[in-house]
């Protein structure tokens, strides 16, 4: 495939983004100062009301801060003590919001269009051909929004927003509106998006698979406040986090498809520290693969177990032992040669096994969920 | 048979030039009522929605009679276009206009008000995100989106200046050719008892608004214009 970005082009050095908002309506108050990266796709995940909706539009100039101060690599693009504010419209962002708000008044190429004539020549580096390339809507250029489904109407939107060749690109739970099936149409092709363009994403969800899939960087949201950040595996296996969050405890493991094995119809996933057998998947072996392994499907032994039915099992070391969200229950954080693991098991199991900080254990698998 | 005669013809010709000047200074004055109207959370917003709102409560002769008080030789707009070198507005064509424009007022702000604020707020928050300034967002999103509430304003700003009779003549008078309109020249000949003439008239203007609101309500997608 032809892109408009590709690898002649020298590629930019990472700007940071720096965003510090406080925000307040009765009932509510967002307070945030936030380092985050410019590259790859950053997830700011929390449940809804926690304020990641709100700082994404300050980010993008359509909220504004009772404080406020927002850096794009050495731009400054609001700060409110020096009265600057760049108007969204000279923002070079591109925002797809929960619905994909397209003009009703213009056909699908038109909506593309829209932006991307607005955008100075030289500054166009993502083609139209090519948004429309990457989200597959060619066929779809000729129609009126009122005849699309969900799905491609949303996928217009992201193609819209793309083709104003954003240096940053904000998205708005772009999938909340979706049912399952038209979200399984549209996560490829955000991860093309991701693989193939040079382009930062935050994206702001509260789905906890579309994040594990998704994002190479987390910020976890409480109630207007930051709990948590950094990259995604490392910060899904933390144990201090709020219970909002450790309800769902479990870590993303990235992975590489070994062999597959016919007889039994089944695939090795391969990554460091080991592998796990999972049903027959059809990409071939080389492919990169995420997954996610709830806590609680993770149970301990102190040996390995033999004569059990549960294939997948781990060696590895205890690191941390922590508080679960009930009084029964202890969250183990283990470290499977390079890959970590969290497990939820009892109070009274964690004392029987003798688990401590150090200690040499088998993880068994019972579950896992494959991402894509 | 339809008897008309040159005088009638002529205020015919009147009438149509007269709610056609006023449908147009009236989209032109309107739209930037109805857009801060839509938008503005100023405490103005009541005060100003009210006066626009007048006209559809207020007798004819009332407005008539405050217009023709400030636009005569002592109000104060009759002293500022005397200054200007204008005259009186009273008993002229462009004193009619101006009475016109206050009297159908609310019939173009009220559907255009009634179109913008049905865009709401993401459409314009959309073309911001894809590099549109205000003014551009204004005519490539907001216009062509509000189309129908424009074509509902025109007709009916265009037929309740067609059917103005009281205003007129408070502020026109009856002067042939110059300030006799349509209605007036309907009064006359009826005080005349020349019913004749009256009743081609008074037919060409029923048929007339029949006909504007049977497009006005037969239009796809119509709604309650209020």
């Amino acid at each position: 495939m032809e892109m408009s970005v590709s690898g002649a082009v020298p590629v930019a050095p990472a700007r940071r983004i720096a965003a510090r908002f406080r925000v307040s309506w009765p009932g509510f108050t967002l307070d945030v100062d936030l380092d985050l990266p410019g590259r790859g796709v950053t997830a700011l995940f929390g449940h809804s009301g926690s304020g990641k909706t709100t700082l994404l539009r300050c980010i993008a100039g359509l909220q504004r801060g009772d404080e406020a101060r927002l850096a794009f690599g050495d731009e400054t693009w609001e700060d409110r003590r020096r009265g600057v504010f760049v108007p969204t419209h000279r923002r070079p962002i591109g925002y797809v919001f929960q619905e994909a708000s397209l003009f009703a008044h213009l056909s699908v190429a038109d909506n593309l269009a829209y932006g991307q004539k607005r955008v100075a020549p030289a500054e166009r580096r993502v083609s139209l051909a090519a948004a429309v390339e990457l989200l597959g809507i060619g066929p779809l250029l000729g129609r009126m929004p009122e005849s699309l489904s969900g799905g491609e109407r949303q996928r217009v939107g992201i193609a819209r927003a793309l083709a104003t060749s954003p240096r940053l690109l904000l998205m708005d739970e772009p999938l909340a509106a979706l049912d399952l099936k038209r979200k399984g149409e549209i996560l490829p092709y955000l991860e093309r998006l991701h693989d193939e363009l040079d382009i930062p994403v935050l994206y702001v969800s509260h789905a906890p698979d579309e994040v594990a899939r998704l994002a190479d960087h987390v910020v976890l949201f409480d109630a207007g406040r930051v709990v948590a950040q950094g990259g995604l595996m490392e910060t899904l296996a933390r144990l201090d986090l709020p219970t909002a969050f450790t309800e769902d405890a479990g870590v993303v493991i990235e992975a590489v498809v070994g062999e597959h094995d016919e007889a039994y119809h089944l695939t090795r996933l391969d990554f460091p520290g080991g592998h796990v057998l999972v049903a027959r998947r059809p990409e071939a072996p080389g492919h990169r693969l995420r997954f996610r392994v709830h806590a609680r499907d993770v149970s301990l032994a102190t040996t390995r177990i033999e004569g059990s039915s549960i294939t997948n099992l781990l060696p590895a070391t205890v690191r941390e032992v922590a508080a679960a969200d009930t009084p029964a229950h202890v969250l183990v954080r283990l470290d499977a040669g390079g890959t970590p693991l969290v497990a939820r098991i009892t109070r009274r199991s964690c004392d029987q096994l003798g688990v401590a900080v150090g200690r040499p254990m088998w993880g068994q698998i019972k579950a896992v969920a494959l991402l894509g | 048979m339809i008897h008309l005669d040159s005088v009638d013809l002529a205020a015919i010709w009147l009438t149509l030039k007269l709610a056609t000047v006023t449908t147009a200074l009236l989209l032109a004055i309107g739209t930037p009522i109805a857009w801060w109207l839509a938008r503005t959370r100023s405490r103005l917003k009541g005060p100003i929605g009210a006066v626009v709102a007048l006209p559809l409560v207020l007798p004819p002769t009332v407005l008539g009679f405050y217009l023709l008080v400030a636009m005569g030789p002592n109000g104060f707009v009759g002293q500022f276009t005397q200054a200007l070198g204008l005259g009186t507005l009273p008993f002229t064509f462009a004193g009619l206009v101006v009475a016109s424009v206050f009297y159908s007022m609310p019939f173009v702000v009220q559907p255009l008000q009634n179109a913008f604020e049905a865009i709401g707020e993401r459409p314009l928050e959309a073309a911001a995100t894809l590099r549109a300034g205000p003014w551009d967002t204004f005519f490539s999103v907001v216009l062509p989106l509000a189309r129908p509430g424009f074509v509902t304003a025109s007709i009916l700003g265009f037929a309740h200046t067609v059917g103005e009779f009281g205003v007129v003549l408070m502020i026109g008078g009856n002067i042939p050719g110059k300030t006799r309109v349509v209605s007036v020249q309907i009064y006359d000949h009826v005080e005349a008892m020349e019913y004749a003439q009256a009743h081609g008239l008074a037919g060409g203007m029923l048929v007339f608004s029949f006909l504007v609101l049977l497009v006005l309500y037969s239009r796809k997608g119509a709604r309650a214009w209020k």
